[in-house]
């Protein structure tokens, strides 16, 4: 492996600084025991403590990750199976106008994606709350998914399948034992993005929630506007934390699956 | 597919564990007790401890969420999919409520601390016999400044903003209709003016305000004026408040052409859920004594003269919040010009903006 | 294979997914850009696009996204380059992601901390003996912070194409005499093209419509598509106009995938930007 040369070094330490320095200013200030986040003047862990004793508080935060589980899982689950099906289109065509239709909304404003869901949740009289936003970060999550689970199930080769075929195995069958199996690491990748990207999201959630119903980026946006309790810095220094341990946690074990099986590790 | 099996079945546990602790939580919160009521109001425009003792009292379990302007929170409400009980609206969007079908009519004799409300405030134009809303807060569109930084000009007009020492030093609120408004006032006209020459007039003098411009935002004007980041905001006479409650330097001025003078109501929508659970929250936000904490923790001017009484006779002896009947006299209060018109306010506010990048 | 076993029993959650959520919507934003305030049919919207003001912000809302576009080619590609070279490089890469996971309102109030009159930007230019300088409100902050936010989004599609090269061409390029520059310019760049247009795909239409950062980083002195959607549907309530406004946004994306759009099945890996 070719080693990086000094210039080369120091350009990539300064966009990780770059990149990373707001997050620090963020959690540097939430152990200021002065209230804003300017002028520091004592260390202090209140902030902390009153994160726990929020209970609104904590009850968004637990929203916000019942919705991004669920939808991850639910879109995943839509994602494969429509990834699959799109590989067995054998029409080009036909299969390159459902991929364009996949990629729009992937690019397509967040502003687009959440006025035009409450249009549609206006029209079909759905109530707004969790319901909403649950349908719509699965429905944000799903083409993510796909395009994910793609590129895994183009490399697997059409003979693995007809092998299967020859020998008899079901539709069902060559799908759970032969399909599945092979793309599981697209299937992970999948999911992950889809959880993040429904932690992520501020706009379509702020479009389609209702009811008291809030999840954390919505909140803060909220809060924001009376300017931002470092309460919010201690929370989001918790969950860089926690997130951030994940995704070490994930990456290893990524690398030892990977390694047994022969693949180049993680494809976020 | 054993492994992903596995792994959906983890996350569904998950997911219903952490139902589980959000009931919990969401009922240890609560008091044990009859139903709840939700209410939709602007950010920070509650004093969190009237809640609590609310839900102690009544046993009724509140939801709060805020809203950031007039047009989302009746665009919420109109789309049907929520059930607000309690909402605050400022007084042309009651207006617009009402012709929308939107408003619940209020049951006076389930509200009898409305006698603690100065009778001013009562029948306004917008709401003839408050036949569908209560007052909750009002105040005026002025000028935030802070002297130190002036070395002491001080502000009479709308046209000391025009001052050319006050290059990048004033900001703006982000709402189309204070902005126009002050250019209409400024020139003399009415703020309800719906004469496209005026409009079109008092957006070119705007578009001449562009270099003093530092920028046009949203309550964040709050933090900003604290930072001695700018030193001049055209703003809410509760945002001033704010501001001055951490930097004692600044003062707050309602210029002499006029400006706008504004209420806040309790409205009850009309797809709420808990009519009488409104009532009985609307009814206990103006006890005096719960009106007067409420006012010292938000800053804007109470409509509730038995509140007045009970709080610190310095700040409601301050005419720059509360301003005497005379001096509401030369201010003026925003009619619903209709979403025709607003659209035009709209348009020459994002021309005024356009105009100012460089 | 049948004509029947493909289009599978699977695919039914998936198509009802495209009916439901891409193709009524979009369909549902093109009719309301033909109705007025009343719900009557017009073309007014449309004349009202091209109108000055609209058409104006248009134009800037362009040229801003492009500027922005344009930065972050140039700070991910050395990046996305040198990161496939480091030891670790999904973790690198990993760590290049993490941040666009903080809540990017959070981010944007970090960033008026640090670009305020007293904030450590001015303390470091007073330090090299310059006067505090207005850096908030300004384009340059709106560009730096827009830029900030995309760059995992470019450097993602980037470098998993220039990780896809085969170092034996490289090698073999180099056996044949070619420099390290030539060998970047024959080799490596045409290869590594479609991650550019993945990248690019992935951040210019965002950048048409990023709405929250116009008004707390850049003081509503640089007005976007973005905002102009947000505020017909949500303050004006001129639904006809905000989807005429997302009508041609949307025409605007089908341009640039047109434009940008892979040739190669599959290739479209990117990031989805905020």
């Amino acid at each position: 492996m070719a080693k990086l040369s000094k210039p080369a070094k120091i350009y990539l330490a300064f966009v990780f600084f770059i990149l990373y320095a707001p997050i620090f200013y963020l959690i540097f200030y939430s152990f200021n025991s002065g209230g804003t986040m300017s002028g520091f003047e004592n260390f202090t862990l209140e902030h902390y403590a009153a994160v726990f004793n929020d209970t609104r508080l904590l009850i968004i935060v637990l929203n916000t990750v019942i919705v991004a589980l669920l939808s991850a899982l639910i879109s995943t689950a839509i994602g494969v199976l429509g990834a699959i099906g799109i590989i067995f289109l054998r029409n080009r065509k036909m299969r390159n106008a459902v991929l364009s239709l996949n990629t729009v909304l992937i690019v397509s404003p967040d502003v687009i994606i959440g006025a035009s869901f409450l249009i549609l949740f206006t029209m079909v009289g759905v109530k707004l709350g969790f319901a909403s936003v649950l349908v719509s970060h699965i429905a944000f999550s799903i083409p993510i998914v796909v395009i994910m689970v793609l590129p895994k199930l183009q490399e697997m080769s059409s003979s693995l399948i007809d092998a299967a075929t020859d020998l008899g195995a079901s539709q069902r069958d060559i799908l759970t034992r032969v399909i599945i199996p092979y793309i599981k690491p697209g299937i992970f990748a999948g999911f992950f993005l889809a959880l993040t990207y429904s932690l992520d999201d501020f706009a379509v959630t702020f479009f389609v929630t209702g009811n008291g119903f809030a999840t954390l980026s919505v909140e803060i946006y909220s809060m924001a506007r009376a300017g931002i309790t470092l309460t919010i810095n201690a929370l989001s220094a918790l969950i860089f934390v926690v997130t951030l341990g994940l995704v070490l946690g994930y990456y290893f074990f990524n690398q030892r699956s990977a390694a047994n099986a022969g693949t180049g590790g993680p494809r976020p | 597919m054993k492994g992903i099996i596995r792994a959906s079945t983890a996350i569904v546990i998950i997911s219903a564990i952490l139902f589980y602790a959000v009931h919990v939580l969401e009922s240890s919160s609560a008091t044990s007790g009859s139903g709840s009521i939700s209410v939709y109001n602007w950010g920070e425009y509650i004093d969190p401890e009237l809640i609590s003792q609310f839900e102690e009292e009544t046993g009724i379990q509140v939801i709060y969420e805020t809203f950031d302007s007039n047009e989302s929170m009746m665009t919420k409400i109109e789309q049907g999919g929520t059930s607000y009980d309690v909402a605050m609206p400022s007084e042309y969007a009651i207006e617009k409520m009402k012709e929308n079908d939107l408003l619940l009519p209020i049951d006076q004799s389930k509200i009898p601390n409305l006698e603690n409300i100065d009778p001013y405030f009562l029948d306004l134009p917008f709401d003839p016999g408050n036949e569908y809303s209560i007052p909750y807060f009002w105040g005026t569109v002025g000028i935030a400044y802070n002297p130190t930084l002036l070395e002491g000009q001080t502000f009479e007009s709308w046209d000391d903003l025009w001052n050319p020492t006050l290059e990048q030093e004033v900001i703006l609120v982000d709402s189309a209709r204070e902005v126009i408004g002050m250019g209409l006032n400024s020139l003399g006209y009415s703020l309800n003016s719906t004469d496209l020459g005026e409009l079109r007039e008092a957006t070119d003098k705007l578009k001449t305000l562009g270099p003093n411009v530092k920028a046009i935002i949203g309550d964040e004007i709050v933090e900003m004026m604290r930072r001695e980041e700018a030193a001049v905001a055209v703003t809410w006479s509760g945002q001033a408040a704010d501001m001055m409650w951490i930097n004692e330097d600044i003062d707050y001025a309602v210029p002499e052409e006029g400006s706008n003078l504004w209420f806040d109501n309790m409205i009850i929508p009309s797809t709420a859920g808990n009519v009488d659970g409104a009532h009985q929250f609307i009814n206990f936000m103006l006890d005096a004594e719960v009106a007067a904490q409420n006012a010292d923790y938000v800053g804007y001017s109470s409509p509730n003269a038995a509140a007045l009484e009970l709080m610190d006779p310095e700040v409601t002896g301050d005419e720059r919040f509360y301003p005497t009947e005379e001096m509401r006299d030369r201010l003026e209060v925003y009619e619903n010009l209709g979403l025709e018109m607003l659209g035009v306010y709209n348009e020459l506010f994002l021309e005024f903006k356009m105009d100012m990048e460089k | 294979m049948t004509n029947r076993s493909s289009r599978p029993w699977y695919l039914a959650p998936y198509y009802i997914w495209i009916l439901l959520f891409v193709i009524a919507p979009i369909a549902l934003v093109v009719y309301f850009s033909f109705l007025d305030l009343a719900g009557d049919f017009t073309l007014e919207n449309y004349a009202n696009f091209f109108s000055s003001t609209y058409f104006r912000m248009t134009l800037s809302s362009f040229w801003y996204a492009f500027l922005i576009t344009f930065i972050s080619v140039l700070i991910a590609y050395p990046t996305a380059y040198w990161l496939t070279k480091t030891k670790h490089k999904q973790l690198w890469l990993l760590l290049i992601i993490i941040p666009s996971w903080i809540n990017l309102l959070l981010k944007a109030y970090a960033f008026i901390g640090i670009f305020g009159l007293y904030g450590p930007a001015n303390q470091l230019i007073q330090f090299f003996g310059a006067g505090p300088l207005q850096i908030l409100f300004t384009d340059f902050s709106f560009v730096f912070v827009a830029v900030y936010i995309f760059i995992p989004f470019m450097v993602l599609p980037i470098f998993n194409s220039l990780d896809k090269i085969n170092p034996a061409l490289i090698d073999a390029s180099r056996d044949l005499g070619a420099s390290q520059w030539t060998t970047f310019r024959r080799v490596i760049f045409p290869l590594a093209i479609n991650g550019v247009k993945s990248g690019v795909q992935a951040v210019f239409i965002p950048a048409l419509s990023l709405f929250v950062i116009t008004r707390l980083i850049a003081g509503n002195k640089v007005i976007t598509l973005g905002t102009a959607i947000e505020q017909q549907f949500l303050v004006t309530q001129n639904w006809g106009m905000g989807s005429t406004i997302a009508v041609f946004l949307i025409l605007f994306m089908i341009i640039i995938m047109l434009l940008t759009g892979p040739k190669e099945k599959g290739g479209a890996l990117n990031g989805k930007a905020k």
